[in-house]
Formats: C-alpha cells, sequence, structure tokens
C-alpha cells in the first residue's frame, strides 16, 4: 500500500536526519533518494540513499535551499513524495506548495498549518484564541526600536527579543533594560532581514516576550492523523541550552508533574486541532516548575531534531508515522510512555566557549549497546564544513529510570571517540556529573551557570 | 601592534571596519560566519587598523591572519 502511494521518497535535507529517514524509507520497502551539495558528496546519506542527486555548491541558497533544484532532481529519479527533515525547506510553506503543485506528496502539514504557525505572533494570537496560555507580549509585529521600547516597558523587563519567522534560536536575546534593548533588537532585526533573503517568509519584524527567569523548556510532540484525531505523545525537557539551542534532551521531563503534563498535553491537543494539524509536530512550551504552570512558545511543523526521545519512550517510529499520515493512513497509535530516555547533541564545537571547530574527522567511534542509539551524520574520512549546522551525531540512552539512563549516558559519552574537529562530548560528560542536572532539578539557565567564573 | 587571527574555519559574513579606521578596545572588526553562528572578531587593543586581509565571502582557516592593529 505504501509502496504504490509514496514507491520512492526525496529526502530535501542532509546529514544525520537526512540517513534517518533514509533507514525508515527503506526499512519500509520504500526508495530513498537524497539530494546534496558538493560539500557533502562523501558524507553517510549520500552513500546509503538507493539513488543520489547533486544540487549545486556548499552554499545552502545553491543547494539546499534551491526549490526548483530540489523539485527538478524529484521529477529526474520519479519521486513521488518529499521529506524535508529540519531546517532548510522543512517550515517553507511556498516550497511545501510547490511540492503539491507539482504533483508531489509533501510529508508534513498542510502549507497553511505551516503558514500560520510560522509566524510567531500570528500563532500566539492563535493558540491565545484556542484558549491555549500564552505569556504576556506583542500582539502586532514590532519594527523599530521606538515601538519596541514603549512594548518593553508595558510588558515589563526583563523581555525575550526574537524574530517573528526563522527559529533555531538565531537573533533571540534577552534584555534587562532599555540599553540591553536597544543590541537585542537590532540583533533581531538582524536576524529577521537575513532569514527573508533565505528560507523563511518574514520581513524584519519582531516580537517581545516577557522572559520567564528560571524556566523550563518543555515540549510535546503531537501527532495529526488524516481523520481529524490529534494525538500527544508525552514530552520532551529541552532546558540544556547554549545560545538558547538545546543541547541535550530528556523523555519525561523530570520537572513536570503528572498533574501538569495531563494539562500540557490536553493544550497541546487544542493547539494541533485548532489549525487542523497533520503528520508530526511539536508544541513548544516554557514551564514555570514552581509554579507547576507554563506558556505555549511555538509550534514547530516539522519532524524535531530531538525526536529520538520520544520515540525511545513510546516504541514508535516517528518517521515512519509521518510516512504513513501522508499517504492518508490513519495509524493505530497508542501514546503510552515507558521508562526514560536522554539525547546528548555531539556538536563540533569546542567544549567551553562552544564556538563552532568543523574539520577532517580523523578517529569516529560510535558506542553501542542495549540501550544506546547513535543518529549520526559523519563517519572518519568525512569532512565537518563551516556552512551548515554544528550537529554531528546524536547519542540517545535509554533506561527503565532516569537514574539507569544516566549511567548509561556516562558509559557512552566516555566510549563516543571524535578526532579531527572540536566537539562538546566533554561538555557532556560535565554535565552527567553535574548535580543540578543529575537531580533533574535545572532549568534554561543551567549551562550559563556552568559557565560563569 | 597587535594582531588578530581567525579562531576557526568560518566565512566572512560582514567586514565592518576598513583600513585607516581608529578602533578601540572591543569595537567589532568583521564578522566571522560558521555553522550557522555570527563570530564578531572585536580589536583587542585601540590603535589603527593598518592592515585587513579578509574581503566579505572569504573562506578563512583557523590561525589566519585577518587584521592588523597599530
Amino acid at each position: 500500500m505504501l509502496n504504490e502511494t509514496l514507491g520512492t521518497v526525496l529526502i530535501a535535507n542532509r546529514g544525520e536526519i537526512a540517513r534517518r529517514i533514509i533507514r525508515t524509507v527503506q526499512r519500509l520497502g520504500l526508495r530513498a533518494v537524497a539530494v546534496h551539495s558538493e560539500a557533502d558528496a562523501d558524507l553517510p546519506f549520500v552513500t546509503e540513499a538507493d539513488e543520489a542527486v547533486l544540487l549545486g555548491p556548499a552554499n545552502p541558497a545553491q543547494s539546499y535551499l534551491d526549490v526548483d533544484k530540489v523539485l527538478e532532481a524529484a521529477r529526474a529519479t520519479g519521486a513521488k513524495a518529499i521529506h524535508p527533515g529540519y531546517g532548510f525547506l522543512a517550515e517553507n510553506a511556498a516550497f511545501a506548495r510547490a511540492v503539491v503543485k507539482a504533483g508531489l506528496i509533501w510529508i508534513g502539514p498542510a502549507p497553511e498549518a505551516i503558514e500560520r504557525m510560522g509566524d510567531k505572533i500570528n500563532a500566539r494570537n492563535l493558540m491565545e484564541r484556542a484558549g491555549v496560555p500564552v505569556a504576556a507580549g506583542t500582539r502586532e509585529p514590532v519594527t523599530d526600536l521606538e515601538q519596541a521600547r514603549a512594548r518593553a516597558e508595558e510588558i515589563g523587563y526583563p523581555v525575550m527579543v526574537k524574530t517573528a519567522g526563522g527559529g533555531g534560536g538565531i537573533g533571540m536575546s534577552v534584555a534587562h533594560d532599555a540599553e540591553g534593548l536597544t543590541k537585542a533588537f537590532e540583533q533581531a532585526a538582524r536576524a529577521a532581514a537575513r532569514f527573508a533573503s533565505g528560507d523563511v517568509l518574514d520581513g524584519p519584524a519582531v516580537l517581545l516576550e516577557r522572559y520567564i527567569e528560571r524556566a523550563r523548556h518543555v515540549e510535546v510532540q503531537i501527532l495529526g492523523l488524516p481523520d481529524g484525531t490529534v494525538l500527544a505523545l508525552g514530552e520532551r525537557d529541552c532546558s540544556v541550552q547554549r545560545r538558547h539551542q538545546k543541547v541535550v534532551e530528556e523523555s519525561p521531563s523530570p520537572g513536570v508533574t503528572p498533574e501538569l503534563r495531563e494539562r500540557m498535553l490536553a493544550a497541546a491537543v487544542k493547539a494541533g486541532e485548532a489549525v487542523g494539524y497533520l503528520g508530526a509536530g511539536t508544541v513548544e512550551c516554557l514551564v514555570d516548575a514552581d509554579k507547576q504552570d507554563f506558556v505555549f512558545l511555538e509550534m514547530n511543523t516539522r519532524l524535531q531534531v530531538e525526536h529520538p526521545v520520544t520515540e525511545l519512550v513510546t516504541g514508535l517510529d516517528l518517521v515512519e508515522l509521518q510516512l504513513r499520515v501522508a499517504a492518508g493512513e490513519n495509524p493505530e497509535v497508542r501514546p503510552e510512555v515507558e521508562g526514560h530516555a536522554i539525547e546528548f547533541r555531539v556538536y563540533a564545537e569546542d567544549p567551553k566557549r562552544f564556538f563552532p571547530g568543523p574539520g577532517a574527522i580523523t578517529v569516529w567511534e560510535e558506542p553501542s549497546g542495549d540501550g544506546v542509539r547513535v543518529d549520526s551524520g559523519y563517519a572518519a574520512g568525512t569532512t565537518v564544513t563551516p556552512f551548515y549546522d554544528p550537529l554531528m551525531a546524536k547519542l540517545c540512552v535509554y533506561g527503565q529510570s532516569r537514574a539507569e539512563a544516566l549511567e548509561l549516558g556516562r558509559k557512552a559519552v566516555d566510549a563516543f571517540k571524535v578526532e579531527g574537529p572540536k566537539n562538546n562530548l566533554p561538555f557532556c560528560a560535565e554535565l552527567l556529573g553535574n548535580a543540578e542536572f543529575v537531580s533533574g532539578e535545572y532549568d534554561t539557565g543551567l549551562v550559563g551557570r556552568m559557565r560563569a567564573t | 601592534m597587535a594582531e588578530v587571527h581567525a579562531e576557526m574555519v568560518a566565512n566572512v559574513w560582514k567586514v565592518v571596519v576598513a583600513e585607516g579606521d581608529t578602533v578601540e578596545e572591543g569595537d567589532t572588526l568583521v564578522i566571522l560566519e560558521s555553522m550557522k553562528m555570527e563570530i564578531p572578531v572585536l580589536a583587542e587593543d585601540d590603535g589603527v587598523v593598518s592592515q585587513l586581509k579578509v574581503a566579505e565571502g572569504d573562506v578563512v582557516q583557523e590561525g589566519d591572519l585577518i587584521a592588523v592593529i597599530s
């Protein structure tokens, strides 16, 4: 059945996520087509695909973000469906429309849902109307500094300043006073201008929100089925962050009580239903652990980097579910969570300041064994280039309890050998020895505190 | 005289100063971009930019000379 509807699936992405999607596509008896840039020609995802198409030079604008080239590759290889992974074109509604217009199956939510959730201001307003709690913040785009100042005064410092579009923490910062706001606003406006020329559909619109200090970042995995049902598949705690980007994620969240979990999952289902969500998506929230309360942050209309922790605790294959839903099936899914999973993002960056450190990989030895899963994009003899994000691999561990997962994590981090590029494995080891992290009572300020001297 | 070197492989995204400019410690000279991150390269001393070795779009390797402040 899947073979008739999907047949050949083109993966419009690179690195570990392309490789991970290829694995499920092939397991289901489908053909996987990789597309790649010149810089990525030697990476495992290119060689492991059933067919690979060179898109163009390293610059993403001329390769992974070039809609015409990706669609041409689909035509040339007879692909019937396109999986966008995360990043690049994954949340580009215009691309999703172009895919559908070309007569192909888009493995993701409807372009309208991407559009409505892609603009963070729009999404906030929509969620508020749907009865999902949101933080105090701007309901209209802020386009100049004077406006930003006035709004910040109304909301009250500290405020989080971010671009209405885009993602991945880029252009996002906290302002504690008017002076800090000037800097934060300029940074966000600059990031917004850059997004506008690239993948996302926004202008220089900026959003201000009340900043909750000592908050946890907890997100709910949802799955929308063709029959209209929206399921919540547990939560992930993503509070270990540097530069507002996630480094370690776990499920279940150690900072959420069963009562709060129930409310959050119900709100996430409501959020999905409000946009008629189809496929896998993530509702990101900020949790005030002391008050056991939460607010909606944003919705990601795609597969999330950290989806493996959900797969480990639910036993589900989210990529398979995405494919089945895109093919029109209503798979029977029992959203039951068991055990504890932790993911460590292995980045090519120095473990102290977290600055990028690309380079040629001379040694690459992944840990393995019961309860250990590694999703990696590289191998010995390949090169981490400066053109793309620094994620080399995701090291995931699964145990019956959090304590067991932490112990497995220590062994696995120790057994993971990478030489060549800089890498943050020493940071992961440090984290696993950090009392705050080990206790489970940590928040998004954890990494900052670890690095405060 | 202070030489400013690149700390990592990166693309030169923006050149903020020009040769002959007077800069103060902490001023941004150029902004590098590597792995989707902007990395400002700052003057470590007060002085004049006597040499500027990079242009926007260049790729620099770790240790490459970016500028000389004298």
